[in-house]
């Protein structure tokens, strides 16, 4: 009998420790949530206060009873946002159409085709993953200054095509393709071109997608090199037209115009991510554990 | 389509520099396929028979010798020029295309005078789903397909562009035993439907016997014997032969030719008139033992398998060349188990003698 | 196969043009650039060769503030977000409801824009004459003393940019060494539970040697990340690091090419070099240490 109760206080025990483990750890996962949420709380927050009302506040304010969406009239119309808006999207989608017309072939070469200086050739492309980006910047610039692209699209985007990571990821990908369908292609008499895009493409469609993404979301954060190759207003991307808010702001420090505006420049990519979620956090993780 | 090899060879360099050699994978393989009929392709793993199958299809170039196809030398021409359907040993369906997809995909190919407009090509690819009896599942993904059905659409796509010769790699090994037969009696018909002269590659004897118009048996990559099922089973030419072909696997028994008498260790078993002294390789096909008391050839018994109509007796003997002799009988025999020898006389026409040395056959 | 050579050089042409104008004859321009003397950008001419540029550079007052800042947001950075995304990995790990909620907003720094979401820490963190800022009346309603961490002492500053790098690095931390808590099979885990293992000593016994060498490879990257660091300084700090002392070394490398008194691709060069050879040598020792206790 006393046994018995032996057990049932072990038992106790152990569930009330389960029991806080439990909410300790959800404590601190909240805790990290609310850490991570918040900035964008409060851009979303500011964004929607009156200017007048903002400036009143000695004490910011977790609420407003009375939002308004004139700063984000303020934000596209003092600034040119939708100027930046349309150069980002040139650009994004330029440089990311671009890529992948380049990494495919290049994929599809080092999957599929035998040729003399292959594995040479393949380990400098790896080799090349190591180099920082840092140290090409410099002659790039130089490059581009004298070609005298400076303040244009080819400049902009050109140098920021090539990723040799891509290459190798989406070539990984062709190879896991079973030689017997080339064959099969090849008997019914398929060139390598139709090959490539009715079967390749298509079967490899996860990794296509993931990669356009993670260039999408690379080109629409790029700062430093669209910094340095433009300084007229015309070709700046939203992360330049951001800084120079942030310099020149909207004549009197107008701060909630400003969180408009950066509330507008980080929705797409959000929306982007809310539809991709899965497959932008798998080939985040691919992309980790085989770099 | 007739298709005729002529002394074709196909080596393959060393596989790095420290291997001297490289493998001779088909050494001088000469062999014509009579129009229209299926030809099965049997060996052990390694013995060329895939190598032969790529270069009839082109896949693979020969080293030496030719291919024609008719009277058409298409020793150089590329696969796609050939006229030839491929059926693989994993199917290689395009998985991301459904079944008719699949089977349009070698008609989309077709340039000048040959292209099809879109319902052409749905209405030939109807026509072959039909033949195969797939044609209700034109719409699945092959992901979504039983492997018998996979292996249907494979025969479909290989099919619809009506090739001159059809090769199938290994057709039935991805399938389970019971669709196994099926399958196999589902090439025979739809290769006598179409008449297209048909080779395919196996390595399970059964499956070649049993479907086969000819069967060429293979072992490193040279062709042992050419001829019809039942024939090359009852007149193997060497001992490889013989114990390739039948199931249960033959007898080997090593014994002695003495005065055109065959002995078997000490039992003199059969006449071999005509067959000069020297020792010899006995061959014995498990249904050519009849259990007699006073029986030639002697056994020790070890145990009895029933099997409803016949039944499989296991036994020992020193001289034979496996740990075991096996014998089918009728059922209707009486036999003692608790006897611990057994008599047997022999059939003379189940019964080979091979050279011992060259393992020949000797008639 | 001649065919077949040809075929392949024209798949992988456009590859290699892109990589050999914007890649690799940049790499060998930026080191012939480092010793070129008294590059003249305009005139594009120079009067010697030399170590000139090195020396320079590592005597600059403003290179030696970038480099101690980018060390100090090194050392300090990459530990601390390595332990708490383990520390929240595990625990996302551990659970079962909200996970993928947690998960998603866990990830939400990775797609934002850097320089925007850093205005925003910036006003929540600023002191001015209007307001002194979210986080300062925070400070002050617990009775302590509100200090500018925008405009303010140098450490209240190193702060925020500390803050700051963690929060945006964390998400790929997290999402890592999450995937690699999963994938760790759960029959390690029963096998202990059965022999009564603690789970203090499951955790260091079983889990941590099991993820271990996704844990290195993110201290390694982690601690290239953090030297490449600059576009969060200037979210903060606005493009004039070296007013603010904020700048880092990248921020170097970038102000002497372009910007306020820049135009000197040499001594951009030289800096960016020096990086180069700082990161390879942490690497390096980075990749010894873990081959020694990675153990698998």
């Amino acid at each position: 009998m006393t046994k018995q109760t032996d057990f049932d206080k072990i038992e106790k025990r152990a569930k009330a420790g389960e029991l806080c483990l439990r909410i300790v750890t959800y404590a601190l996962l909240a805790l990290w949530a609310t850490i991570v949420l918040f900035p964008f709380y409060w851009m979303i927050l500011t964004s929607v206060k009156s200017f007048s009302a903002y400036n009143a506040e000695y004490i910011p304010q977790f609420y407003t009873t009375s939002p308004t969406l004139a700063n984000y009239t303020t934000a596209f119309t003092a600034v040119p946002l939708g100027q930046y808006f349309l150069n980002t999207l040139i650009f994004t989608v330029a440089t990311t159409a671009i890529m992948m017309a380049v990494i495919i072939p290049a994929a599809y070469a080092f999957a599929r085709l035998e040729f003399k200086g292959k594995n040479l050739l393949f380990t400098l492309f790896l080799s090349l993953m190591m180099i920082p980006n840092e140290l090409v910047v410099i002659t790039n610039y130089v490059t581009v200054t004298n070609l005298d692209m400076r303040n244009t699209f080819a400049g902009l985007i050109l140098p920021s095509v090539m990723s040799v990571f891509y290459v190798y990821l989406l070539k990984e990908n062709f190879a896991q393709i079973p030689d017997q369908l080339y064959y099969a292609a090849k008997v019914d008499g398929t060139s390598d071109f139709k090959y490539l895009f009715k079967v390749m493409i298509p079967m490899c469609k996860p990794t296509v997608i993931t990669i356009i993404i993670l260039k999408v979301i690379e080109c629409w954060n790029s700062y430093v090199w669209p910094r340095l190759v433009t300084d007229d207003e015309a070709y700046y991307l939203v992360s330049n037209g951001i800084q120079t808010i942030r310099q020149s702001g909207f004549g009197r420090e107008n701060i909630p115009a400003m969180m408009a505006a950066v509330v507008a420049i980080s929705l797409p990519l959000i929306v982007l991510f809310l539809v991709f979620r899965k497959k932008i956090m798998a080939g985040v993780v691919r992309g980790g554990l085989k770099g | 389509m007739k298709v005729v090899l002529k002394n074709l060879t196909k080596k393959f360099p060393p596989i790095n520099k420290k291997a001297a050699e490289g493998v001779t994978a088909v050494n001088n393989f000469t062999f014509e396929i009579p129009d229209g009929k299926l030809v099965g392709l049997l060996g052990p793993s390694g013995c060329g028979k895939s190598t032969a199958l790529n270069l009839i299809c082109g896949l693979l170039t020969p080293t030496s010798g030719k291919i024609f196809f008719g009277d058409d030398d298409v020793t150089e021409l590329p696969p796609e020029r050939r006229g030839v359907g491929l059926v693989f040993q994993n199917y290689a369906l395009y998985p991301h295309l459904t079944v008719r997809q699949n089977i349009i995909f070698p008609l989309e190919n077709l340039k000048g005078k040959d292209k099809l407009t879109k319902a052409q090509m749905n209405e030939k690819a109807l026509e072959i789903a039909k033949l195969v009896q797939i044609d209700s599942l034109m719409d699945r993904k092959p992901g979504e397909l039983s492997g018998g059905q996979q292996q249907r659409v494979a025969i479909a796509r290989a099919l619809v562009k009506m090739p001159r010769v059809l090769l199938l790699d290994e057709p039935l090994s991805n399938l389970d035993a019971r669709l196994r037969l099926q399958t196999r009696e589902e090439i025979s018909r739809i290769q006598k439907e179409t008449g297209i002269t048909t080779v395919f590659v196996t390595h399970d004897q059964e499956e070649a016997m049993s479907i086969s118009d000819i069967i060429v048996v293979m072992k490193d990559g040279v062709v042992q014997q050419v001829g019809k099922p039942q024939d090359v089973y009852d007149e193997p030419t060497n001992l490889f032969v013989a114990k390739f072909l039948g199931t249960p696997p033959i007898n080997v028994f090593s014994g002695c030719v003495k005065d055109s008498k065959l002995y078997i260790g000490e039992d003199f078993v059969l006449d071999a008139n005509g067959v000069s002294d020297r020792e010899v390789y006995v061959g014995i096909r498990p249904e050519g033992f009849v259990l007699t008391e006073s029986g030639k050839f002697n056994c020790e018994l070890s145990r009895v398998e029933v099997m409803g109509r016949d039944i499989s007796v296991v036994a020992t003997n020193a001289h034979s060349e496996n740990p075991t002799v096996r014998a089918i009988i009728s059922a209707e025999n009486k036999l003692d188990l608790a006897a611990k020898t057994v008599s047997f006389d022999l059939k003379p026409n189940k019964v080979f003698i091979f050279d011992k040395t060259t393992e020949e056959r000797i008639k | 196969m001649k065919n077949n050579n040809l075929k392949a050089w024209l798949y992988l042409l456009p590859a290699l043009i892109f990589l050999g104008v914007f890649m690799v004859y940049p790499l060998i321009d930026v080191f012939i650039y480092s010793f070129e003397e008294g590059y003249n950008f305009a005139s594009q001419s120079y009067y010697g060769t030399g170590t000139y540029n090195y020396s320079y550079v590592l005597r600059d007052p403003y290179f030696l503030q970038a480099l101690k800042n980018t060390f100090i947001l090194v050392v300090i950075t990459v530990p601390l977000s390595t332990c708490i995304a383990l520390l929240i990995s595990t625990g996302l790990a551990s659970i079962k409801r909200l996970r993928n909620l947690f998960q998603t907003v866990y990830f939400l720094p990775y797609v934002t824009n850097t320089l925007a979401v850093g205005l925003v820490f910036m006003i929540l963190f600023k002191k001015t004459e209007y307001s002194p800022g979210l986080v300062n009346a925070v400070i002050e309603a617990f009775g302590g003393v509100g200090i500018d961490f925008i405009d303010g002492p140098y450490w209240a500053k190193m702060f925020v940019l500390c803050f700051y790098t963690v929060w945006v690095v964390m998400p790929f931390k997290i999402l890592i060494l999450t995937s690699a808590l999963c994938s760790v099979k759960q029959d390690y885990y029963n096998a202990a539970k059965i022999d009564g293992t603690s789970k203090f000593r499951i955790f260091r016994k079983i889990t941590l040697p099991m993820i271990s060498p996704m844990l290195f490879y993110l201290v390694i990257t982690g601690f290239i990340g953090a030297f490449k660091a600059y576009s969060d300084a200037v979210a903060l700090f606005g493009t004039d690091l070296n007013t603010a002392e904020m700048n880092t070394i990248v921020g170097y490398i970038y102000d002497m090419l372009y910007g306020e008194g820049g135009g000197y691709p040499s001594f951009a060069s030289a800096a960016a070099i020096i990086l180069f050879v700082i990161v390879l040598t942490i690497t390096c020792v980075n990749l010894t240490v873990s081959k020694k206790h990675v153990h698998y």
